[in-house]
């Protein structure tokens, strides 16, 4: 059988179980896709797989609006890490969710450079290994100051949209801080290099999961997700953690700074 | 629990970007850009990403309001009564200064119908040229 006519299999098995209350999956929408809750009952045949959106944002969304809610989810490699990124921030409660766990193609692996293409179990489809992402490779050829000039080329194209913040699943923070205009002063057009970006990277760490929908969001196609891969290397380097990777592993910039342990 | 995406299209400027409405529980409760979309694909800037918020919001007027004097307060209205002294007021202009005394602004957020229907408001019923765009404010 094909893929997607696994996927609605899977998902109709699921919402004919009676566990569920729903299922958040993508449906077939002019001119392409838009994301859906799939109820008991609910004809699946107009579900889709691509594009992809910002789903575990939905879902916290739907489960914050009816936290007593039973909810089934299709769920991509980046989408259960960053389920587990939102759960271990008390965003999200797992014990809520069953995931139906949807391997990526190699067509979408490349369309997001993705490092991890596929969950930790996978339902539907066939893994596939992820990729190293070209970008980064050359953004490593670059010196510091061509590094810095690169940054400053690019974020001087931002329109101050928010769109990366707005699309992001791992920004749920009630106050934003680049709403302060103390950092990013309202009513005035552009950004402040680099203190908006750099911000904004900075807030991604150890959280980050590598969706991509930041940069998919981007009116100005600035190579977001550059930066945030390389932050998320640094942070496995630097504090052993690789966001999603596990629900056990606590969160180090929420735990514990280096030298602050037992103090 | 119902969640679903309504397609729409940004009312805040002319360029026509595309735009979900998410309904949570029979209220729009977000926007999302929509991917694959002619002519915004799957973007939005600040304005579009915004676009659901002032559906629900208290400064929202839903009732025309009329100020019956100079410096006094504004009171609720019916829409008869709104246009009749609309008219009744425009007529006066045009009859004691002339039809370019008044002017029309238009806006991005109507449909090319009402856009045209105010040209011919303005241009056919009452006389003027004047008519323009609201970007141009």
């Amino acid at each position: 059988m094909e893929r997607l006519d696994l996927l609605r299999d899977a998902v109709k098995n699921l919402l004919d179980s009676g566990q569920v209350d729903g299922v958040l999956a993508l449906r077939a929408a002019w001119p392409e896709s838009a994301p859906h809750l799939f109820r008991p009952g609910d004809d699946v045949s107009n579900l889709v797989l691509w594009p992809k959106y910002q789903l575990p944002k939905i879902l916290d969304l739907l489960l914050t609006a009816n936290p007593e809610a039973r909810l089934g989810m299709v769920t991509r490699g980046c989408e259960e890490r960053g389920l587990i990124e939102l759960a271990k921030h008390n965003q999200v409660d797992l014990a809520h969710v069953t995931q139906i766990g949807l391997a990526c193609t190699a067509e979408e692996r490349d369309l997001c450079r993705c490092a991890w293409p596929y969950p930790s179990r996978i339902d539907v489809g066939d893994k596939v290994d992820g990729i190293a992402d070209a970008l980064v490779a050359d953004h490593e050829k670059l010196s510091p100051e061509e590094r810095t000039a690169f940054w400053k080329q690019q974020f001087a194209r931002c329109i101050k949209c928010y769109a990366c913040r707005t699309a992001c699943p791992q920004c749920f923070c009630e106050t934003c801080v680049l709403e302060d205009n103390l950092w990013v002063q309202s009513a005035a057009l552009g950004t402040p290099f680099p203190a908006y970006h750099l911000i904004r990277a900075y807030h991604t760490v150890a959280k980050c999961v590598g969706c991509t929908e930041c940069e998919r969001a981007c009116p100005a196609d600035i190579p977001l997700t550059v930066l945030y891969t390389l932050l998320r290397r640094d942070a496995e380097e630097t504090l052993g953690y690789v966001p999603g990777r596990s629900v056990d592993e606590l969160p180090p910039l929420v735990v514990e700074l280096a030298g602050d342990r037992g103090g | 629990m119902e969640y679903k995406n309504v397609l729409s299209t940004c009312i805040y400027c002319g360029t026509g970007c595309g735009l979900f409405l998410e309904v949570l529980d029979g209220k729009v409760v977000g926007t999302l850009p929509v991917k694959g979309h002619p002519i915004s694909e799957g973007k939005l800037c600040v304005k579009g990403w915004n676009a659901h918020s002032f559906i629900y919001h208290p400064d929202r007027l839903t009732t025309p309001l009329i100020r019956d004097r100079k410096g006094g307060e504004l009171r609720e209205a019916t829409w008869d009564e709104a246009l009749d002294l609309v008219a009744s007021r425009l007529n006066g202009i045009k009859a004691e200064f002339g039809p370019d005394a008044i002017a029309f602004l238009s806006s991005a957020k109507c449909t090319n119908e009402e856009n045209y229907l105010l040209n011919k408001l303005a241009r056919a019923a009452v006389g003027t040229n004047n008519i323009d765009h609201c970007a141009r404010l």
